[in-house]
């Protein structure tokens, strides 16, 4: 299975990279990611192939992510694009530095994006977008800014042979690791053949233990309808106090500042600032129902393929947890995919948002809405800290690599990762999908 | 938009029945069903405060309940009007209780509704309760939303209910817990629906496109189980007389009809619609009609006729967002329809009211054929009366809608029953296209200069006896190359430093000859030799089309097509020069010819920029001290221009607008080839006069003909060089080839040479068995095939394919 998938990708994109050596932890995911990367790259689609890449580049850098700028810019050139454009968002054509504004609020405030957004973008001028390319368009700069979240939450570093692949250090957490894979698979090796520590397994036992309470206490205690929607409200007020204590601007590296302007334009969280937006309600606009049929009606295959990829990031379980075997990981799961789903303010009205703070600890809320939001500003102190806890509670296979200092991302730490990815790149559709959906009617 | 306002204001002569299709005794009927109480009414509607999520009809049809998130309210249906009756969304705060994605109401106990909240709570409501809070029972056993609600249609007590979570539950309303629980093993429950002739019999739909049949005796598994939809079935319904037959509508944009009669549930009918379906309903009394609404994008309730998928029977446009619940007001009453909206409306649709997209349908086609034949086809009864008519081959009748015996117990019949189709042959003297097709072929477009081009094509056009035309090219040069004759002839010069401008010239000039089966035959034997005799008629014409397009029009196209060839087979080359001498040495002939002339096309076009920038300059500046500023180039040119300048007197865009009435006269007369071919050869210079829309309908009408002649070498071309984006793009969408592998005949998904399921190099040649990486051509009877070179070599000599497999192979 791993080798067709190296092999299908390397014939498809020439190269071998170190996202695809990452996410073979679950082969079953790869498969279907690379397929729908591919055919959203390559494949049939309204928009010119150097638009693609371009606008995968415009989308990483939203998030300063060199790894995937300079991947993209080989491929941007490769297909012909202008390298003039390179120079920045104000040399490419008028009509792609329409979607920068659009970029810039799905990257960080998606809530924000208005049927009026859209409008604006579509609306019959020289320059505008047609629907079925705003959809590309869209469905572009999710992936591309969720890629960029699983290239800093996993420490992805940069590909051997662009530019600062030996030596540059991007802002993230680690960028050995994969050197290391490459070189001896120690990854693989560490997981079957690993140590774990007492205290580790208590903490599995710990977080079980809970699992099961709820799984039980769901039936017996039924809080009123007021407490579960405060819980929600709770939950998505605390998300924005989880906050990196070390929020520091890290200076945009060169090369990736000019494909955007306005740096100082990030996450915000949206009640702090007085803005009050009407929460999202799951029910009324779900990518099941709504999202998918959008998509696919626009750009048709496309989401079937996106369907695929949510469902099996979703769904994916080995259902052990440590030594455990037999586990249902779903709950833990879906608190994952709800809470980042809270972040971004959609609400599940048959989710008990006071699971979430009983599965979920702190430092591990803090990685998943810094790699979420600000995925530039995940550090390898915060990564390890939740790390801790975490890599013992999913299906927690002790890494504890041979040599200290290395950080080998294990197959639970991408499995989150890409749960986390998947998760976002949905709310951000959602968004938009919704902002399209309004304009239509 | 405001309700139809009811034509006649006599409610007792209504009865709902529509006017334009009276069936008498169905009237009597339905009045029968009805027991006395005919419905009346008027399409009509009310705002809600709220967006719905489903409704629900009483049993007695006078009253509908409306739930949503933030609706729960109940309507008096009056025979103007509805009226609000009860508001069931009490309290201060209202719990998520309230909060519905669906709701039924009993048909069997008018007091009795229940509704499947979002939260996972299924609730039932008392009407009977004399305090304001009608809630009666709470289930909270579901731990994800209940999409979906169902009452027994027979039994008083008995509730179903299908959730996100994956489980169907039974409850018995007389206890506090559910009576039996269902577990789909599959994903989400959609729907559930309780037979209406099978007591125990309930069907429910998953996200994963399964159909589950459940006996409600038995909780421990399914009775039947079969994927009906690809994605989500969003819904079901079993039909109200036939007691086999289901609809199921899914987010795949079908709506099926499955016999469950059989042992396998069989597939009886399919109606295709444009978006996904939300919910399906049997209309009453009409054994093939349905009505569906969608979940997204289409706002309309269409009712269809399962026999009759493509049309719509009847649709309701009132509705601005999609609509979420529709429900027929009564059990037995086809013609009163009653719908919810995402746009917070209810409405009242009444049948009469309703607009038959048949109606609008054209039951006339009309067509031309290449050859200038003219097909038509209309209703029988418009035709039959002109007896003049011959028939047309043996009065061939071609049916667009089948004719059905009409049904005695259908209220409808059907507009349309056959139609006739004639056809008028235009002799084929008068029709001939042949001038069409020559001049498509000869015709330069591109890479000389523009006198040239235009000289040679007043040449083609005089060729072919088409004087007007010819005049009007001739006419062109001398408008535009006032200007261009001096800075070709400057072109000439700066080319002329080039030592490879001279062969270049020839070539052209050689070409220049206009006869075309004369220039094909001596192509043949300047170079196609060895090709033409092995290759079928067919494709020898369109290769050799293909080389004679690439002379005349000098473009860098096939040029790059013979290059590409060459350079792509690298190891084609390599090995011919081995095994293949003779080959090798008629190959070489091609690309030495093809090399110079690519080199100095490269020029061309950069050349030509520069003539278009000296002949604008001039006018966008006026002055011609400034121009000399702006555009230091050799002086040579700056010189002639100013001398033209000073000829002419006039701007170069003087002659514009004539030059734009001439087009679209040409266009008007139908020969759109000349509009489009002046079009291109002008290019910037006439470009801005004529608008974008007009421009890319010549251009599309232009290479629709082109391949309808089978032109495609020219059709690329024109797409190639015209300047309009929309067409532009026509050739670079589906450029894909798919292909099976030749081991496993299965499809190949990624690379055209290796097979990902039998791991083996697909394409070998079977004359040096070596991967085909670049053209490869196969036998269609046997697939064995190869490099086109190989195989072509090889079936000089022998006629059996290489691959020895004694299929004798055909390479056409």
């Amino acid at each position: 299975m791993m080798h067709t998938l190296f092999a299908e990708s390397f014939a498809t994109l020439g190269r071998l990279d170190n996202v695809t050596l990452v996410m073979v932890f679950h082969p079953q995911y790869l498969e279907s990611f690379l397929k729908t990367q591919h055919y959203l790259l390559q494949m049939d689609g309204p928009l010119p192939l150097h638009y693609r890449h371009y606008i995968g580049i415009m989308a990483a850098a939203r998030h300063q992510c060199s790894y995937l700028v300079n991947l993209h810019v080989n491929d941007f050139l490769h297909v012909g694009g202008d390298p003039k454009w390179l120079n920045g968002l104000e040399n490419a054509p008028q009509k792609l530095q329409n979607l920068g504004e659009l970029n810039k609020m799905l990257a960080h405030r998606p809530w924000l994006i208005t049927k009026e957004h859209i409008e604006q973008l579509l609306k019959t001028e020289e320059n505008s977008w047609s629907l079925a390319e705003l959809i590309h368009a869209v469905v572009l700069l999710t992936h591309y800014h969720s890629l960029a979240s699983f290239t800093f939450g996993c420490g992805i570093s940069p590909e051997i042979d662009c530019e600062g692949g030996h030596t540059f250090r991007p802002p993230s957490v680690s960028n050995y690791c994969i050197c290391d894979m490459t070189n001896g698979y120690h990854g693989v090796d560490d997981i079957h053949a690993s140590p774990t520590t007492t205290e580790s397994v208590c903490e599995v036992e710990a977080l079980m233990e809970k699992m099961k309470q709820l799984q039980e206490c769901r039936d017996e205690e039924e809080a009123s309808q007021e407490e579960m929607a405060t819980r929600f409200e709770r939950e998505k007020r605390e998300s924005m106090f989880v906050c990196s204590s070390e929020d520091e601007e890290s200076a945009p590296t060169r090369d990736v500042s000019r494909h955007f302007e306005d740096t100082s334009y990030g996450y915000k969280d949206f009640s702090r600032h007085g803005m009050h937006v009407p929460t999202f309600r799951a029910q009324d606009y779900s990518w099941e129902d709504h999202g998918y049929s959008l998509v696919n009606r626009l750009y048709p295959d496309v989401g079937q393929l996106l369907d695929e990829k949510f469902h099996i990031a979703y769904n994916l379980t080995y259902n052990t947890m440590a030594m455990h075997k037999d586990v249902d990981t779903s709950m833990l799961r879906r608190a994952i995919w709800n809470y980042i789903h809270c972040m971004f303010g959609i609400r599940y009205d048959d989710y008990d948002y006071g699971e979430i703070n009983q599965l979920l600890d702190r430092s591990f809320k803090v990685y998943i809405k810094t790699v979420v939001c600000t995925p530039e500003k995940t550090t390898k102190r915060m990564y390890d800290s939740f790390w801790r806890q975490f890599e013992h509670s999913e299906k927690g296979q002790t890494t504890l690599s041979p040599l200290p200092l290395l950080t080998t991302p294990s197959a639970p730490q991408v499995h989150v990762n890409l749960l986390l990815v998947e998760a976002r790149m949905q709310a951000e559709l959602l968004y938009a999908l919704r902002a399209i959906t309004r304009y239509m009617t | 938009m405001p309700p139809a306002v009811p034509p006649g204001s006599e409610p007792a002569s209504r009865r709902g029945v529509p006017a334009s299709r009276p069936a008498m005794e169905k009237m009597s009927r339905s009045g029968a069903a009805l027991g006395g109480a005919a419905l009346s009414g008027r399409t009509m509607f009310c705002h809600l405060d709220a967006p719905a999520n489903a409704i629900s009809v009483c049993r007695d049809a006078a009253q509908v309940v409306v739930a949503g998130r933030n609706i729960f309210k109940i309507y008096g249906i009056e025979e103007e009007q509805f009226v609000e009756k009860l508001n069931l969304r009490v309290g201060r705060k209202p719990s998520l209780n309230f909060s519905c994605a669906d709701v039924v109401w009993h048909q069997m106990d008018e007091n009795l509704l229940a509704t499947a909240a979002t939260n996972g709570v299924v609730v039932t409501w008392n009407l009977g309760k004399p305090s304001r809070n009608k809630q009666d029972q709470l289930f909270t056993e579901h731990k994800r939303t209940v999409n979906k609600v169902c009452f027994h249609p027979t039994e008083v007590y008995m509730l179903l209910s299908g959730s996100q979570d994956g489980y169907m539950k039974c409850f018995d309303l007389r206890k506090k817990d559910s009576v039996s629980t269902f577990s789909g093993q599959s994903e989400s429950v959609r729907d559930v629906q309780f037979s209406i002739r099978d007591y125990f019999t309930f069907a429910a739909t998953f996200e994963n496109g399964n159909v589950q049949l459940w006996d409600i005796r038995r909780p421990d598994r399914y009775e039947r189980m079969f994927t009906a939809h690809n994605g989500p079935v969003f819904c079901c319904d079993w039909h109200p007389e036939d007691r086999g037959w289901l609809a199921t509508g899914g987010r795949d944009k079908m709506v099926k009809v499955w016999d469950m009669n059989t042992t396998r549930a069989k597939e009886i009918y399919c109606v295709q619609t444009i978006a996904s379906v939300a919910r399906v309903k049997w209309r009453p009394e009409c054994k093939h009609h349905i009505a569906t609404c969608s979940m997204m994008v289409d706002h309309n309730i269409y009712v269809w006729d399962v026999r009759r998928p493509f049309i719509p029977s009847a649709m309701f446009e009132e509705h601005k967002d999609v609509t979420t619940g529709i429900v027929w007001r009564h059990l037995h009453d086809p013609y009163f329809l009653l719908s919810g909206s995402k746009d917070s409306t209810l409405y009242q649709h009444i049948f009469k009211d309703a607009s038959q997209p048949i109606d609008r349908a054209n039951p006339e086609g009309l067509c031309y054929s290449l050859y200038g034949d003219l097909a038509f086809a209309a209703k029988e009864s418009l035709i039959s009366s002109d007896s003049n008519r011959k028939p047309y081959i043996g009065d061939r009748r071609h049916p667009i809608f089948f004719k059905r015996k009409l049904d005695p117990t259908e209220q409808f019949e059907y507009i349309s029953s056959s139609s006739a189709l004639s056809v008028f042959e235009t002799d084929v003297e008068s029709g001939s296209m042949d001038w069409f097709v020559h001049t498509a072929k000869q015709y330069a477009l591109a890479g000389r200069p523009l006198a040239e081009l235009c000289d040679h094509n007043a040449k083609v056009a005089k060729g072919l006896d088409r004087n007007q035309v010819a005049q009007t090219w001739t006419m062109l040069r001398i408008i535009y190359s006032s200007l261009g004759t001096v800075s070709s002839a400057n072109l000439n010069h700066s080319m002329g430093k080039g030592s490879a401008a001279l062969p270049l010239m020839n070539s052209f000039n050689l070409k220049d000859i206009p006869s075309g089966l004369g220039s094909e035959s001596r192509l043949d034997r300047s170079k196609g030799e060895s090709r033409t005799e092995n290759i079928l008629l067919d494709s020898s014409s369109t290769l050799i089309n293909n080389e004679d397009n690439e002379e005349t029009e000098g473009s860098d196209v096939p040029a790059d097509y013979l290059l590409g060839d060459v350079e792509a087979d690298e190891d084609d080359l390599y090995m011919m020069d081995h095994e293949n001498p003779h080959a090798e040495e008629q190959e070489y002939s091609l690309p030495q010819e093809a090399f110079p002339l690519r080199h100095e096309i490269v020029d061309n076009p950069s050349a030509l920029d520069h003539l278009q920038d000296k002949a604008d300059s001039p006018h966008v500046s006026g002055n011609e001290a400034e121009t000399v500023s702006l555009t230091p180039v050799e002086s040579f040119s700056l010189i002639s221009i100013s001398h033209s300048l000073y000829e002419n007197r006039l701007p170069s865009d003087f002659f514009n607008p004539i030059v734009r009435d001439t087009l679209l006269f040409y266009a008007e007369q139908g020969d759109v080839q000349t509009a489009v071919s002046v079009l291109i050869v002008l290019g910037d210079r006439i470009r801005k006069e004529i608008d974008e829309q007009t421009q890319e309908h010549w251009y599309t009408s232009y290479i629709d003909l082109l391949q309808r002649f089978q032109l495609w070498n020219i059709s690329n071309e024109v797409i190639k060089l015209s300047t309009c984006r929309a067409i532009n793009c026509l050739n670079q969408a589906s450029t894909t080839l798919h292909i099976n592998c030749s081991n496993c005949k299965r499809p190949m998904s990624n690379r055209g040479w290796i097979c990902d399921r039998c791991r083996q190099c697909a394409s070998m040649c079977a004359v040096c068995h070596h991967v085909v990486k670049g053209l490869f051509v196969w036998c269609q009877g046997c697939s064995h095939g190869g490099h086109l070179q190989h195989i072509m070599k090889w079936l000089e000599t022998s006629s059996h394919c290489p691959a020895g497999c004694g299929h004798l192979c055909e390479y056409t």
